[in-house]
């Protein structure tokens, strides 16, 4: 592999006096499959809404797909802070996928996956409904195409939100504890789209997750991260069968105790 | 005192004329604080700190002050500085930048309701803030906030007799005028005040069905 297709360098990221990521750098390959674990407040969830430009960040480069993110040079080669356009163009590139799907409640479940093409790539309707009823095949939903939001269980709005995320073709995707406000029942349903997302197609993709089975199954690389750093990091036989850390350790022995599956 | 019927058929058809001008000045002074307090409600989430605190400011000063002032001020003092309006664009100026700034409370906590993941997911799917606002948030803000727009509505219409202060010839000046000009006041000022209740009645009952039809309801 040549350059990362994201490369996070000394990123800091702070609230007042509350530093939550402290000078974290880490690379991710193109198409690489990553899951970041560790416990809540750690700082997993603020890596992927930094990505996503949903927060801030107080310190730092990171750059994605060969581009600065929250940076811009201008005239004199010289690193500026980016501006709305660029942030624009450079969110083009990336997908997410929230706990708590953010459907658009307003709108139906083909109008939620193609409103997005239509809008901010000036798709055509057809061709954007064309694409949106493939994506909904995919995550077996095209019979529920003219659905309300509300007219769906957490699973079938979850697997949705993937449809609209993936409809405008992301070279990155952040899946943000997508199955943890889910009934459990309804959790393989999700992650079964994922795990054919997984092998079908060759996009970087980055979860946060508690459900360490499936971060075993799925990720090429497991990120352990406790305070705002990455305690540890491997395959994931080597984090999870095998921690050398002893807060990874403490961790996924909490984690069974509270009856994951590993 | 006795009710003269043949007094009420000749005053009729100026009260009428009056009731359209009331009529008029509501409707326009509605849009003009529908637009503006939208505009205020916009401004005050504004993340440029200057615009959010003056947006915040004006709309503290013009609720802190009476509408008749406000009108007097539009209407009479303005012309002092080179700016001179007909009484009725003065009127309904002055009463929907008063409204709008009521109107953009409530717009404030309608576009509140709105969940913060449906701003995050619209910066997802890389739509512009403009985007996000008109596809996104203000489909959401609006119905549930129609019923309280509407009850201002109401309130607007019965304060527009203020207007006649500023010379609008509408109900209320109409009815003055013919009652100095008759020395009779039983029968205009009855009609004024039937024509405004059949009005503000039938407008409440409006407003029970909108308050029926948005009902608030979870969704999401």
């Amino acid at each position: 592999m040549n350059k990362p297709i994201i490369r996070l360098d000394k990123i800091v990221k702070a609230y007042g006096t509350h530093t939550v990521l402290d000078g974290l750098s880490m690379d991710v390959k193109a198409g690489e499959k990553i899951a970041l674990i560790g416990p809540s407040g750690s700082g997993k969830t603020t890596i992927l809404r930094i990505l996503m430009t949903l927060e801030s960040i107080s310190g730092g480069t990171i750059e994605v797909d060969g581009d600065y993110l929250y940076h811009m040079k201008d005239a004199s080669g010289a690193l500026v802070p980016a501006n709305e356009a660029h942030m624009h163009r450079m969110r083009e590139k990336i997908g997410m996928v929230f706990q708590h799907f953010n459907l658009f409640p307003h709108k139906n479940v083909l109008d939620n996956v193609t409103l997005a093409p239509i809008l901010t790539k000036g798709v055509a309707r057809a061709e954007a409904e064309k694409r949106a009823m493939e994506l909904l095949e995919m995550v077996g939903l095209a019979d529920k195409a003219r659905h309300m939001p509300a007219q769906l269980s957490g699973g079938q709005k979850q697997r949705v939100a993937i449809a609209r995320a993936l409809a405008l073709s992301p070279k990155i995707m952040l899946f943000d504890e997508v199955t943890s406000a889910l009934d459990p029942e309804l959790v393989e349903e999700v992650l079964n789209v994922m795990r054919r997302l997984g092998e079908e197609t060759d996009m970087t993709m980055l979860l946060v997750t508690h459900e360490m089975g499936f971060a075993h199954d799925f990720a090429d690389r497991v990120l352990f991260f406790d305070r705002g750093r990455i305690v540890e990091e491997g395959p994931p036989d080597a984090i999870f069968r095998n921690p050398k850390e002893e807060r990874t350790q403490n961790f996924l022995r909490k984690i069974i105790a509270a009856g994951h599956r590993v | 005192m006795e009710w003269d019927w043949e007094f009420v058929r000749q005053i009729l058809p100026d009260l009428f004329s009056g009731l359209k001008i009331t009529i008029i000045a509501t409707v326009l002074g509605a849009a003009f604080a529908a637009v503006g307090g939208l505009v205020f409600a916009i401004l005050r989430r504004s993340g440029n700190r200057a615009v959010a605190r003056s947006a915040s400011f004006l709309v503290e000063f013009i609720r802190g002050t009476p509408l008749l002032v406000q009108l007097y001020f539009i209407f009479y003092v303005l012309p002092d500085l080179g700016i001179r309006l007909p009484a009725l664009l003065a009127g309904v100026i002055g009463i929907g930048l008063h409204y709008s700034t009521y109107a953009a409370e409530v717009y404030r906590s309608g576009i509140e309701n709105v969940s913060r993941g449906q701003w995050e997911a619209a910066k997802a799917v890389n739509l512009s803030v403009r985007q996000t606002w008109v596809h996104i948030i203000l489909p959401q803000a609006i119905p549930p906030m129609i019923p309280a727009l509407a009850n201002y509505l109401i309130a607007m219409f019965k304060e527009t007799p203020l207007l006649s202060a500023i010379t609008v010839l509408e109900l209320m000046n109409q009815a003055k005028s013919l009652a100095n000009s008759n020395y009779r006041y039983v029968e205009p000022m009855t009609i004024v005040g039937v024509f405004f209740l059949v009005i503000s009645l039938i407008s409440v009952m409006g407003v029970r069905m909108l308050e029926v039809r948005f009902a608030p309801k979870d969704d999401r």
